[in-house]
């Protein structure tokens, strides 16, 4: 018994196979889905990956939020369909407006590329309960939009509500407020953060360490035992 | 009376057309202004047996430039195709758009690299996106997924004020031209050197996979086969010298161009859309993946004139191009600008008539433009219609491959002997642990040995998800079968100080070093591509640098046995009278059947054993200490002992394989010290080291003998690695051992790795950022 979990190709999407594989070894069936489509293929959970979805033209994740595809994906994550935003994909749920907040321009103004450490400061979303809460991971970051902000309000809201996932550790690499790395939507089932898990799920490639395998083994024991 | 349109649209303007140019043959051609020697533009007569049109002209104007033609470079280039040595890799050879080296398991690989020097002056981060654009083209149009990009870079002094302008907007044009496509970054080169000022080389490279059976060829072949031009519509960018065409000169009866509204002069930099490279790659390999074409080519330096005449001239028919059929940005085009654009983003396909209903289909999916232009035909004649008039007819092998040659007169030049005589063994040295430590110092943190994180870490090397081994690594290495672990490494090294002592002996400095990197990292050295980068072949200084380099690439490669796939010259790298140093830049490429097995360049595990293989000899002239401690350049470069590389490579690869070492850096610029700083701070452990009898302290850690690497040995390895080199006749000198959080030579000075990590990685951000 195993679980579909989806990952969606935009055109400009550019770490789907990434996260398609993360899936994979994560024991999870990968399936690809296509911007143009509306129909989510029988999913049980969709990444947004990474990567310049429609050329960030206007603002990153700003077109895509309007394709076919998200439309269902929207439709189906206010009921309560997991979803993890990776990057890009994360900026399309804000665009989306599933979770709060925006990304603006690192602090910078360049493109960053670093292993990051993180902790993860809920550990009960879908797509963290294979983390203890205030573990620390090391997982790559990569972006040149990664400076996450909202007004007060929204940030004391998060806080309060344990809705910030993870913040960045020892370095804040963007300037993002509070040092947040990412957050969840109050019922834990819609997650976005700017560093890049699926590029963390093997020992010899990347960073060299498997941190960010969790999520995937995440959502699939949420699923199978659902 | 000039002719209009025929059965199309009538098109405003008046054209030269072939039959024009019969009627007029003593019209005036601004040959001269488009670059052509007059007895360039007199054999263009003679091929044509009339005036070229305007098309023509543009057209032979571009494809005979150096850039395209090779013209300087062609004699002394065809000794990569002579001094060939035995090699069974070797699949597609010199003249495609890359070359192509089997690697096993099924598998293909092409590799390049090529210059964007000038546009990256002019317009950094346009000129440093577009090359690497062009250079993903050029492995995409082989048939190939393109899996890793890296970059090797020059700059003018660290601390000048035009470096802040160009290195930034270089590695951000490099940074979002590539990250936008999902390329690992995975190598490079960062250098400054004041000879570079003017003349910043931005060389990018380009390693792409594929099946044997899917190797594509540029040419187009089967009359009745279709002409697809597909990706961005064309421009009127990277045009350069072909608005003088655009000019009065071919409105005889007073039909001015200038009064038709023409768009002002854009910039010869082309400008680059990675969004829409992004979907010509995944549409492209689509394509191929349904085995759609019969021939392809990108379009990049000379455009369609390119890609037209040289689909042609490598295939058996001619062809029939409808250029006002080509997607346009600007309607306001002339013929001669549709030819030369430079617009990025554009191929061209054969496909046969059944399949371009499925090409178009594909094309559609990717929201990529495709449109059919043309097609092959029976004859030998390359021929281009405008409106329905014929503006084009020439033999294509005439305008592609037939290009003029020259034979540039070159001598060696007059101050060599003195630059020789000025040895850098005659240089003080530091007399004492105190001078020595304050030397190590200033070496690790100097622009050119400092690290380079700052820039590399603008660049994606995760995506993709096969990066084993990335910057700062010996080589950058990717994973290209997830089930066998199958891989391929590259490494980029030029040092132009080197071949400014020698340009024989430093080119084969720059294939040692990068053969020594491969072999480092536990991949065998398969093949490599070059690319020259020189002043100006007007100049007989520069010339002999470029013969002798030349031959001194090609004869190092027969004896490595690597052959040379490809390559790229670069010239006319001179501002007035003063050229750069002659800087050839080789790239290897290796392959590592497991990798698992890679070795990296860190010092992670205490105890282990560091052991210096191969012979060090006081060789200091064009060394990183001779000029970080002295500015100076002088004396000969180290000795190159070729078979000496190819043992020390068998060692490595061997003990990679076998397990016997932990970590591995090849000795280069900086000497033993610098290797052993970078290692202890990539894996964060301190190294003791204890100096060699027969050495002194300074030659042990500043000389830079070619042929040597340092590795960690696991202790319970030590025997059967020792008894290896042994066996096999290589010095290996037990050094010291990974130990402790300084770099403590005994006896002579000790540095905290904190303190190493500052100097090293604190210069370039707060030169630059």
């Amino acid at each position: 018994m195993t679980a579909r979990i989806g990952v969606v190709t935009f055109p400009g999407t550019l770490d789907d196979q990434d996260a398609l594989r993360a899936a994979r070894l994560a024991g999870a069936e990968p399936v690809s889905l296509w911007h143009r489509d509306k129909d989510l293929k029988q999913v049980d959970a969709v990444v947004l990956a990474g990567g310049f979805s429609y050329g960030d033209y206007l603002r990153a994740g700003a077109i895509s939020r309007f394709s076919p595809v998200m439309e269902t994906i929207i439709e189906q994550a206010k009921a309560g369909m997991p979803v993890l935003g990776i990057c890009n994909g994360f900026q399309i749920l804000t665009e989306a407006h599933l979770l709060p907040g925006a990304m603006l321009r690192n602090n910078h103004l360049h493109f960053i590329c670093r292993d990051q450490k993180l902790r993860v400061e809920n550990a009960e979303t879908a797509w963290t309960s294979d983390y203890t809460a205030g573990q620390e991971i090391e997982v790559p970051l990569k972006n040149m939009d990664g400076r996450y902000v909202a007004d007060e309000r929204v940030l004391d809201e998060l806080e309060a509500e344990g809705r910030v996932a993870f913040r960045y550790l020892d370095v804040n690499p963007n300037g993002s407020l509070r040092d947040i790395a990412g957050i969840t939507n109050a019922a834990g089932n819609v997650v976005g953060l700017m560093p890049h898990p699926e590029h963390a799920v093997e020992p010899l490639i990347g960073t060299g360490k498997t941190d960010g395998l969790g999520f995937f083994t995440s959502i699939l024991k949420k699923l199978v035992n659902a | 009376m000039l002719p209009s349109s025929g059965g199309r649209p009538p098109y405003p303007r008046a054209f030269d057309t072939v039959k024009h140019a019969s009627e007029t043959p003593d019209s005036e051609q601004p040959w001269k202004e488009l670059g052509l020697k007059e007895d360039e533009y007199a054999r263009i007569r003679e091929i044509l047996g009339r005036r070229p049109t305007g098309a023509e002209l543009a057209m032979y104007s571009v494809m005979w430039s150096e850039h395209c033609s090779y013209k300087s470079s062609k004699v002394h280039l065809k000794q990569f195709g002579e001094k060939v040595p035995a090699n069974d890799a070797m699949l597609v050879g010199i003249g495609e758009n890359a070359g192509v080296v089997d690697v096993g398991q099924g598998y293909a690989v092409t590799f390049k690299v090529e210059s964007h020097n000038h546009p990256s002056y002019i317009e950094p981060y346009q000129g440093a996106a577009t090359g690497v654009g062009g250079i993903v083209r050029d492995i995409l149009a082989m048939g190939a997924r393109p899996v890793a990009v890296v970059d090797p870079l020059r700059f003018g002094a660290a601390d000048h004020p035009d470096t802040k302008r160009v290195l930034p907007g270089v590695v951000a044009g490099i940074g979002g031209y590539g990250n936008c496509l999902g390329l690992p970054n995975i190598g490079g080169e960062v250098v400054f050197d004041s000879c570079y000022q003017g003349n910043p080389l931005v060389n990018a490279g380009c390693i792409g996979v594929m099946k044997h059976e899917d190797i594509h060829l540029a040419k187009a072949s089967g009359a009745g086969n279709k002409v697809i031009l597909y990706g961005a519509r064309t421009g009127g960018d990277g045009i350069g010298g072909v608005s003088v065409l655009a000019s009065e000169t071919f409105d005889a009866e007073g039909n001015s161009a200038s009064g038709t509204g023409k768009p002002a002069k854009r910039p010869a930099v082309q400008v680059g859309d990675p969004f829409q490279e992004k979907l010509l790659i995944e549409c492209t390999l689509e394509i191929f993946a349904e085995k759609l074409v019969a021939g392809i080519q990108d379009l990049g330096g000379a455009g369609l004139s390119c890609a037209t005449s040289e689909l042609a001239s490598a295939g058996s028919g001619g062809m029939r191009v409808d250029l006002d059929l080509v997607h346009l940005r600007d309607a306001t085009l002339s013929p001669e600008e549709i030819l030369m654009s430079e617009s990025q983003e554009r191929m061209c396909a054969i496909v046969e008539p059944d399949k371009v209903d499925r090409f178009l289909e594909i094309c559609e999916k990717w929201d990529v433009i495709a449109t059919v232009i043309g097609e092959v035909t029976e004859g030998e004649r390359l021929e281009i219609f405008w409106h329905g008039e014929q503006i084009v007819d020439v033999p294509p092998r005439t305008v592609a491959h037939e290009g003029p040659v020259y034979q540039r007169p070159f001598a060696r030049p007059e101050w060599q002997d003195a630059l020789q005589a000025d040895d850098a063994g005659k240089l003080p040295r530091p007399q004492n642990g105190e001078e020595l430590k304050d030397q190590v110092l200033k070496l690790v943190s100097s622009p050119n040995q400092a690290s380079k994180s700052w820039i590399t870490d603008q660049y994606d090397r995760f995506v993709q998800g096969n990066t084993v081994l990335a910057q700062p690594e010996d080589a950058g290495m990717v994973r290209i079968d997830e089930e066998t672990n199958l891989g391929v490494a590259m490494a980029t090294d030029g040092n132009g100080r080197y071949a400014k002592l020698d340009p024989y002996a430093g080119a084969q400095l720059a294939l040692a070093e990068s053969y020594r990197n491969v072999a480092a990292s536990g991949a065998k050295p398969l093949a490599i591509s070059n690319c020259l980068n020189f002043g100006s072949p007007e100049d007989p200084d520069v010339m002999w640098q470029f013969a002798e380099a030349t031959r001194g690439l090609a004869d190092g490669c027969f004896q490595l046995g690597t052959p040379v796939t490809g390559g790229n010259v670069s010239l006319y790298n001179q501002t007035g009278d003063v050229a750069i140093h002659p800087t050839p830049v080789v790239a290897v490429l290796g392959v590592i059947d497991d990798v698992n097995r890679r070795t990296p360049i860190a010092f992670a595990e205490e105890g282990q054993l560091l052991y210096l293989l191969g012979d060090t000899k006081e060789e200091f002239g064009g060394s990183a200490w001779s000029e970080v401690i002295h500015q100076h350049l002088g004396g000969l470069p180290p000795a190159v002992d070729l078979d000496r590389e190819k043992l020390l490579g068998e060692i490595l690869i061997s003990a990679s394989r076998d397990g016997m070492i932990d970590a591995a850096h090849d000795l280069s610029d900086g000497g033993l010290v610098q290797a052993v700083v970078e290692s202890c701070l990539r894996g964060g452990k301190g190294a003791r080291l204890v100096v060699p009898e027969g050495l002194d302290a300074f030659t042990f850690l500043f000389s830079e003998s070619a042929g040597r690497a340092v590795v960690a040995v696991p202790r319970s390895e030590e025997l059967r690695f020792t008894d290896m080199c042994g066996a096999r006749g290589l010095p290996a000198t037990r050094i010291g051992v990974v130990d402790g959080d300084a770099v403590d030579v005994q006896g002579e000075f000790a540095l905290s790795l904190e303190e190493l990590r500052t100097a090293h990685e604190a210069t370039i951000p707060g030169l630059l950022a």
